[in-house]
């Protein structure tokens, strides 16, 4: 079977693999209406049942691979991330091992160099990050009540790019080519082939730039999801707090992500063809990476931490047996800590020498930063108070994790302190805070979500009895490791240093961290094994065994695949307790979504505020398109770190057919009917465009995180300016300067125009004339390739060469990254021309040309802020 | 001949069985000890943490020698404390909600606790710590009144220039000329002195922990750090920005004198070696091209990429930090520079023959 039979739709797959039988059987296409069926009847709920069994089952054998449902992804997302978690943990035990004694030969300083090295960038951009998107990818939908996130494909697909970048960046290490410039990778060290020779820093970049996509796609379906994909009732503030925390993290990554990911583009094109933006020989400024890195590297630590708070959030109340006190409290702060998150990066700079005022303003908002954070800790010591807390394996790690977590945020109330941070930085002191913070932050509540969540995922209890030995090795093992820490960094241990000298007072704290960090791996060792070990003959747990408030307690014991029997009507925070036979009714399937008459994976839509119902969402079933533009997307970033341009230009046409198809196939369906009947009397629409689409939000999300990247590169350019004495350069100024004015100009008219086409088309198509609106989109490929032609043929012209100073080769960048997005819109608009010809979209069914219009938008502001910088303002000054 | 070079020159680093032990310890064990004496103990906090070897160190950020790592031990140790006594009342407070008091309290306590303990205490804390913690910036790093040093961070070790005049400031190199020297740094006790701190290739950062805190040396920029050594005594520096593979071994000394010693010492740094241009040693160092890299002032040695050697051996160490000063050592370095210190710039000078290795490391111990 081919994969154009796979995508169709779940009927048309599994029909086919299951015979034509079976169809028949579950009577797809003749079932009553929703609100016409008796629930109470036991053979009408059979049938209903056996309807959504098989449409939402698994694939079987090989096929396996192709599932996209948030079940499947999630758990291979959640163990791939803990994989590399486990590899990168050896990788620092080799450091304690080197490090247990001064002098010690046991690894070169080089190979010393690269496994601290891929130890940070594994833990931050492999597990840490990962595992937070790999877990609301199970748990969302379930506490949201809903049977799939809005785009399993698009999980899919990140999950197959995490896969294969983790897989190339960890491997480097294998062939002695890892990257060895620690995890933030400062320039000149890493940009300069004298300084860096090898892949190492390459693969760093470009593995790592091809995990961010997944990243940011992930964060756009959890964005999505969560706005769009709760029960009817829930409003925002009934949201589990969980739902919450994911909202602002997956909003703090689209906007913490793009300025690394513009980094990493500077970088990149600094190491492959030598434009100058780091070196300050040629108008460069190492500085300028510091400040994107960090600007993605502060906020990337409260990424980390959130979700493992909200695990906390989802913990606590039900072993206190009460609902959160101060629900209020804790959204204000989460959303504060994430907002406050943005301004504290020059902390992380606090020795480069920047002036006094910098310091003092950006040392007082890193204190701020620990208000919002005591405020979280102690909204969990009041639930704590005002209820009766039944004590539990989960809870003993959730104990654990804030006695940790407490010193990590004291000693980050010392370091935000610019003095002390002057002692401190870079030392030990910083290595022991960062690790109480994240470890304290987030392993140690991420273990108690493991223990707490296990029984819903495995289907059985994790063991109390390994459970309380496991707690007990890590944490005595993970304070004797990082606690003498502290002192070592103080007395004069600076980080990444491969060896010390003997005598000066660093023997025992080293020796002792060493022990301590054997101890401390042994104590995860038995989590591991404890998850693991096989447990065919131990009893299922009880369905809900916490006795728990929140609606991913649904499930059921073992875990049907369709999520949720039928979608509830909610109006309390912890439904199971506060709504009377509740779970009764689901079960029975009074609620809405009993049924998958049609024989399509369904889930429902709702508003962004009051979750009023909107939609009946068709989402797509398994499909291994995802896998392969994965594969081929992936092959452009690795064959691009190898300098192999030729294979990487076939493999990068390859990425962009495979993406196609996916999308051809597998979005904007045309259902058969405009709407159906949902049960309780309710019929919504199965079609849906513009803002009330779940993919006019994605679009609209994706190309906020896009112009994020893109201001990051403007920063650049006016950074640039401010550090230089004269920018443009006097040497660039002559009789013209820069690229022009002319053509960028020129260029600004054009991709104006082709905006107008853009928006023309969608309304004129929406009125029913299809053939202007072909016309239209006809004009607008042709005019936004123009367009992009003349943004380029600017600096052209005027003989700018980028490798000569920094300042052509900003200009360069922006006119690029201008020309590309205007080559991604002639694409999209020839996409929708072409599936306007295929009847794939008509005046009715326009989803594709109105988020086309909508990318327009963006695009038509990007052309005009890169024309006002590259042209216009160099007149200006 | 092969066998007994082999045998010095090829062991394994740091030791190894085939080298007699005690030669092994004199060749390749780096220097351990780099104050003459323990100064006495006798600030207070050395008491509180007597037989923590960090209190009384060359190289603690707790056993201060200077104004400004003064004021940051005194900060550190009441945050010290403040932060024990919140840990102690934050797991005290959890420890009574869950086993002592369960239940006692309802939804309204919980909020209040969540104001006070959330909101108010965090804020009033912060706002004290904030404001004595900041203003000690502007005195900590006040103008200098005492010398210029341009401190050049290469990779692996520290370019020095005494006596230099010359502003901070982006996009510039440190200013020309004043007194060279290398991986030591004297400093008048009692004066603020200047540092501008630059680097030609990575980023470097100059860390003196006894004396004062960090400042980066970033390319393309000049930085200033003011320091006030106020006890006379040898302490370490060292680079605490990774810059590659020999940066844990990037390591300098720092004498700290009276004002008068300081004048005599850069006074004799500036004059040239007195070295007869007919030693043998001399002769071999300039056969061997080690000219190319070193200036020995005095003689035709002009090479700018490495270290001044012309008092080379009046300093404590060699390598950056990485081995006390002894013939030995210079014979070691110089026959297996990457053993002793991998990664750095210098090549190996190994298919010497061992005489030469001598008669040159016996020159430069002349250097003084």
């Amino acid at each position: 079977m081919s994969d154009a039979t796979l995508d169709q739709s779940a009927t048309r797959w599994a029909g086919k693999s299951d015979g034509e039988k079976a169809q028949a059987d579950l009577n797809f296409g003749n079932v009553p209406p929703a609100s016409e069926r008796d629930q109470d009847d036991p053979e009408v709920r059979a049938g209903q049942e056996a309807r959504l069994r098989h449409v939402w089952a698994e694939p079987k054998g090989w096929r396996y691979w192709s599932a996209v449902n948030n079940t499947e992804v999630g758990l291979w997302y959640t163990a791939t991330s803990f994989a590399f978690m486990l590899f990168a943990g050896v990788l620092g035990l080799m450091m304690r091992v080197q490090l247990s004694a001064p002098d010690n030969d046991f690894l070169t300083a080089s190979f010393y160099n690269q496994v601290y090295t891929l130890h940070g960038t594994v833990m931050m951009f492999l597990f840490a990050v990962p595992v937070f998107e790999a877990v609301a990818i199970i748990l969302l939908p379930q506490m949201l009540g809903a049977r799939d996130l809005p785009f399993p494909r698009l999980s899919a697909f990140g999950y197959w790019c995490f896969l294969i970048g983790g897989i190339f960046v960890c491997g480097s290490i294998f062939f002695g080519a890892a990257p060895e410039g620690g995890w933030f990778m400062y320039p000149p060290l890493t940009t300069q082939e004298r300084f860096s020779p090898g892949y190492g820093a390459d693969i760093w970049l470009l593995g790592l730039s091809f995990i961010e996509v997944a990243s940011i796609a992930a964060a756009v379906e959890l964005i999505v999801g969560t706005l769009k994909c709760r029960p009817p009732g829930m409003r925002l503030n009934l949201m589990p707090l969980y739902a919450w925390y994911v909202l602002v993290v997956a909003g703090m990554i689209l906007f913490a992500f793009p300025p690394l990911i513009a980094g990493d583009i500077l970088f990149e094109l600094e190491r492959l063809f030598n434009w100058p933006f780091f070196d300050p020989e040629r108008g460069g400024d190492p500085m300028l990476w510091q400040h994107l890195f960090w600007i993605f590297g502060h906020p990337e630590v409260y990424i980390v931490f959130l979700p493992a708070i909200a695990l906390l959030a989802m913990i606590i109340p039900t072993f206190a047996r009460r609902p959160i006190v101060g629900y209020s409290f804790i959204v204000l702060a989460a959303v504060g800590t994430g907002f406050l998150s943005f301004g504290l990066w020059v902390h992380h700079m606090f020795a480069t020498g920047l002036p006094a005022i910098s310091l003092g303003f950006f040392s007082a908002a890193s204190e701020a930063v620990a208000i919002p954070t005591a405020v979280q800790i102690f909204v969990f010591l009041a639930t704590l108070l005002a209820g009766r807390v039944i004590y539990s394996v989960p809870m003993l790690f959730v104990s654990g994790a804030l006695a940790i977590f407490v010193i990590g945020g004291l000693t980050g109330v010392m370091v935000a302190l610019a003095p002390f941070d002057w002692q401190a930085h870079d030392t030990y002191f910083v290595v022991a805070h960062l690790h109480y913070v994240l470890l304290g932050g987030m392993l140690f509540p991420v273990v108690a979500g493991v223990y707490y969540y296990w029984p819903m995922m495995g289907g059985r209890r994790l063991s109390d009895k390994l459970g309380k030995i496991a707690f007990w090795l890590m944490f005595v093992g993970f304070n004797t490791a990082f606690l003498p820490m502290h002192w070592s960094g103080l007395i004069g241990m600076p980080r990444r240093v491969w060896t010390y000298p003997a005598d000066i007072g660093l023997e025992l704290p080293n020796l002792i961290s060493s022990i301590g960090a054997f101890v401390f791996a042994a104590g995860f060792v038995t989590v591991v094994w404890d998850v693991l070990r096989p447990r065919k003959g131990e009893p299922y747990a009880e369905r809900n065994t916490w006795n728990a408030g929140t609606l991913e307690w649904l499930a059921e014991v073992p875990d049907e695949a369709w999520g949720v029997r039928s979608v509830p009507i909610v109006s309390s925070r912890y439904p199971l307790w506060q709504q009377k036979n509740f779970m009764a009714d689901v079960d029975m399937g009074r609620y809405y979504m009993p049924d998958a008459e049609e024989g399509m994976r369904e889930t429902m839509v709702t508003s962004v505020l009051d979750a009023e119902p909107v939609q009946c969402l068709r989402v797509p079933g398994p499909t291994f398109m995802t896998f392969w533009a994965a594969i081929f997307l992936g092959a452009v970033f690795i064959l691009a770190t190898f300098h192999l341009w030729t294979l990487t230009l076939i493999t990068a046409v390859f990425a962009v057919g495979a993406i196609l198809v996916w999308l051809w196939r597998g979005t904007a369906m045309q259902p058969e009917k405009a709407e159906k009947d949902v049960g309780l009397g309710l019929k919504l629409p199965l079609y849906a465009s513009g803002p009330k689409s779940v993919g006019w939000w994605a679009m609209f999300i994706t190309m906020t995180g896009d112009a994020t990247a893109f201001i990051s590169l403007i920063f650049g350019y006016f950074f640039y300016f401010t550090v230089s004495p004269v920018f443009p350069p006097p040497m660039m100024a002559g009789e013209e300067i820069g690229p022009g004015v002319l053509w960028p100009l020129v260029a600004l008219a054009l991709f104006a125009a082709s905006w107008l086409t853009a928006i023309l088309a969608r309304n004129t198509n929406s009125k029913g004339a299809v053939g202007t609106a072909r016309l239209l989109m006809g004009c607008g490929v042709l005019l936004s390739l123009a367009a992009s032609a003349a943004i380029l043929w600017g600096p052209y012209v005027t003989g700018l060469i980028p490798t000569v100073h920094v300042y052509p080769a900003t200009v360069w960048v922006l006119a690029i990254w201008t020309a590309c997005h205007g080559a991604a819109g002639a694409l999209m608009l020839a996409y929708c021309l072409a599936r306007s010809l295929a009847g794939r979209m008509t005046p009715t069914h326009d989803i594709d040309i109105v988020n086309v219009a909508l990318y327009w938008h963006f695009m038509a502001g990007t052309a005009l802020v890169t024309v006002a910088t590259i042209a216009l303002f160099p007149l200006a000054v | 001949m092969l066998v007994q070079r082999a045998a010095i020159l090829v062991p394994g680093w740091p030791s190894s069985p085939q080298l007699p032990p005690a030669r092994s310890s004199i060749l390749l064990r780096p220097e351990t000890r780099a104050v003459e004496s323990l100064r006495p103990a006798r600030h207070w906090l050395v008491v509180v943490c007597a037989g923590l070897a960090g209190c009384t160190s060359p190289q603690s950020a707790l056993d201060p020698a200077g104004a400004e790592a003064q004021s940051v031990a005194t900060l550190f140790w009441v945050m010290l404390v403040g932060a024990v006594v919140i840990w102690v009342a934050v797991i005290g407070l959890s420890v009574f909600a869950t086993k002592i008091r369960p239940g006692a309290y309802g939804e309204k306590a919980g909020l209040r606790l969540i104001v006070w303990g959330g909101c108010v205490f965090p804020v009033v804390v912060l706002t004290a710590l904030l404001v004595w913690g900041l203003q000690m910036m502007p005195v900590l790093r006040a103008e200098a009144n005492g010398p210029t040093i341009a401190v050049s961070a290469e990779r692996f070790w520290w370019r020095v220039a005494y006596g230099v005049e010359g502003e901070p400031g982006v996009a510039k190199s440190l200013p020309e000329g004043g007194v060279p020297s290398a991986n030591e740094i004297w400093l008048p006790a009692g004066l603020r002195s200047e540092f501008l701190i630059g680097s030609p290739d990575v980023i470097h950062s100059l860390w003196i922990p006894s004396i004062a805190g960090k400042m980066d040396a970033i390319p393309g920029r000049v930085n200033r750090l003011v320091v006030e050594p106020t006890k006379p005594g040898v302490y370490n520096g060292v680079c605490a920005e990774f810059c590659g593979d020999a940066h844990a071994q990037m390591a300098l000394r720092v004498v700290v004198v009276s004002p008068e010693e300081y004048e005599a010492y850069v006074a004799r740094q500036g004059e040239p070696a007195s070295v007869g241009a007919d030693d043998e040693g001399y002769r071999r160092f300039m056969e061997n091209g080690c000219d190319a890299c070193h200036t020995v002032r005095g003689t035709a040695a002009d090479g700018m990429v490495g270290p001044d050697l012309t008092h080379l051996a009046s300093r404590r160490t060699i390598a950056a930090g990485t081995l006390p000063m002894s013939l030995e050592n210079l014979a070691s370095f110089v026959g297996f520079t990457h053993r002793v210190k991998p990664g750095v710039q210098m090549p190996s000078y190994g298919m010497l023959a061992e005489d030469e290795i001598t008669a040159i490391a016996g020159w430069l111990e002349t250097l003084k």
